[in-house]
């Protein structure tokens, strides 16, 4: 069994953030039934976050929970982007592990925003900052701005999310990614399908 | 009845000739399309396709005006598009402006769908471009519903729910016009093809081949798939590029400046380079001939070849020129692609063609359909 703990740093309550972090749960459950996840809430951590800031120590309530994410199998990491980056309360909850906690662990980046426009903060901002702390991180990001949850934006979240789960479960089986270049169509995508429907 | 039909097809750029600096108006572009296209006929062409477009620097944006001016003025030509946008356009306004030009041109015509390809012509017609696909599919299922039911009650994502509406004029001898479907890059195209039972049609230009053959193939698999004939009996169209001349060297010298300044490809590859990696032919008739002919080893028998001539600032005296060489090799291709033609490859369908198909169909079906 795996363990993995997804880290949702939305800031509101309910978010968006911890949503698409709850989507991803799902998911995960849904593709493999040999892992097990627990969803932390850095909402919930907020003063203890900046106290270690501070102090330069951790609170024992904060302290717990950095000692899952060390010794967790895998993470799901989301965060709402804020002025092209993620939010300080998330960054300082980085800072406030050790240099090395998260070397070589497989994570999944996700992030919510307005606008599809600020898709490319997961690979511009987050990336880098796993990057450095050497993290293993899966090669598909999920981003869902306030379009994909209307009905407008279809299931393609659904899809980046299966694929995005799909890797870091294949991850953690120690098959890679799991995924190569598609040499097939995809027959039984909605749009493939509406094709051949006249009466869609 | 010719089995493969051969023809131009235009994208209507008003470019400037680069070895001279002069550039057409758009009136005399607009009038050298119509000079075009009468020649086509005249050399023995079956088909004049024109492109549409709704930006500088290209002239029409009016494709069935220009058809229905072309049609009066010949007697055997096919006129149609490359392409009528299925994405911006109206399906009820292309029901009624194509099923028009058919009772005008008396079934001469018949139309190629594409998506377009310039970005912001969606806003400018109130559309998102990133549901290209979708509308494609949405409007085209339309589009067949107003041309082959009577009386049509839809309602769609993108457009006004229509109760009651019949699309007028009818389809000439009740047979809608055949429809092609050109598509370089988006599978679900060449599956709404295969569905239908359309045309499919490759640009085969300014890429290499194997990019074609991979969505050809898929194309003649779902035909077949949904029950049309075998894979080899689907209705594939090819579009081409050619400058030829007696003297090989000759065709090389006058179109290298065309080539080193055009648009789309031109300050990139050499000619050479492009010659060799895509199917732009340049060089002595035979040349042309024996590369044509290796389309159909690449993309199976088929049933349309259109040229691309008329692009690149090349002046309508060379471009009559060219069609002057074309015209002489004609015979040839034409005799060549029959030979190699198995018996059970269709010919290219026409209007005739499609109408004697309907009266030979069961009669339970044909009363169906009146009764839609």
């Amino acid at each position: 069994m795996s363990r993995i703990i997804a880290i949702s740093s939305g800031l509101s309550d309910p978010s968006s953030t911890r949503m698409l972090a709850d989507r991803l749960v799902e998911s995960l459950g849904r593709q493999s039934g040999d892992v097990s996840v627990e969803v932390v809430s850095l909402r919930e951590l907020a003063h203890d976050i900046t106290d270690a800031t501070l102090t330069g120590f951790a609170a024992p309530r904060l302290q717990d929970v950095i000692d899952k994410v060390v010794a967790a199998d895998g993470l799901v990491v989301v965060t709402p982007i804020f002025k092209a980056s993620y939010p300080g309360l998330f960054k300082s909850f980085i800072d406030a592990l050790d240099a090395d906690a998260l070397t070589g662990k497989p994570v999944l980046l996700a992030a919510t925003g307005g606008t599809a426009r600020h898709s490319l903060a997961i690979d511009h901002t987050l990336r880098p900052l796993f990057a450095y702390l050497q993290a293993l991180v899966v090669p598909t990001g999920v981003f869902a701005s306030s379009y994909d949850w209307g009905t407008e934006g279809g299931d393609a979240l659904g899809l980046r999310i299966d694929r995005a789960t799909g890797e870091l479960i294949s991850l953690l089986k120690g098959a890679g990614t799991g995924r190569s270049r598609d040499d097939e169509f995809d027959l039984f995508s909605e749009s493939f399908l509406a094709a051949s429907n006249p009466d869609s | 009845m010719t089995t493969m039909q051969f023809g131009l097809f235009t994208v209507g750029d008003v470019t400037t000739d680069p070895t001279n600096g002069t550039t057409p108006t758009e009136h005399e572009r607009i009038k050298n399309t119509i000079t075009i296209a009468k020649k086509a006929e005249e050399i023995g062409l079956d088909v004049f396709a024109t492109g549409e477009h709704h930006n500088p620097p290209f002239v029409p944006s009016s494709p069935t005006t220009t058809l229905a001016y072309i049609a009066a003025q010949t007697e055997k030509l096919i006129l149609s598009t490359s392409t009528t946008l299925i994405t911006t356009n109206d399906p009820v306004k292309i029901a009624e402006d194509y099923a028009t030009l058919q009772h005008l041109s008396d079934g001469r015509m018949d139309l190629m769908l594409g998506r377009g390809n310039t970005a912001p012509v969606y806003p400018w017609f109130g559309y998102d471009g990133s549901r290209a696909v979708e509308l494609t599919v949405e409007h085209y299922h339309l589009l067949r519903k107003l041309w082959d039911e009577e009386v049509v009650n839809w309602e769609g994502k993108f457009r006004t729910p229509l109760q009651g509406f019949t699309a007028t004029p009818r389809p000439l001898d009740g047979v809608a016009p055949f429809v092609w479907h050109a598509n370089i890059r988006t599978p679900e195209v060449a599956e709404l093809a295969a569905y239908y039972g359309d045309g499919f049609f490759a640009n085969n230009i300014f890429w290499p081949k194997e990019h074609y053959i991979r969505l050809i193939d898929f194309y003649r698999k779902r035909y077949a798939h949904y029950g049309h004939g075998e894979p080899e009996q689907a209705i594939v169209g090819l579009g081409g590029q050619f400058y030829i001349r007696k003297n090989s060297q000759d065709a090389v010298n006058e179109f290298r400046p065309y080539f080193d300044n055009a648009p789309v490809y031109g300050h990139g590859p050499s000619l050479e380079d492009f010659s060799s990696q895509t199917p732009l032919t340049v060089g002595s008739p035979q040349h042309f001939i024996e590369k044509t002919l290796a389309f159909a080893d690449y993309f199976g028998d088929y049933q349309r070849q259109l040229f691309l001539v008329d692009h690149a600032g090349l002046p309508l005296k060379l471009v009559l020129e060219q069609l002057d060489e074309l015209g002489e090799v004609l015979p040839t291709l034409r005799a060549e692609f029959d030979a190699r033609r198995p018996a059970n490859v269709p010919d290219a369908p026409t209007h005739a063609s499609r109408v004697a198909a309907k009266l030979a169909e069961p009669v339970e079906s044909a009363e169906e359909e009146v009764s839609a």
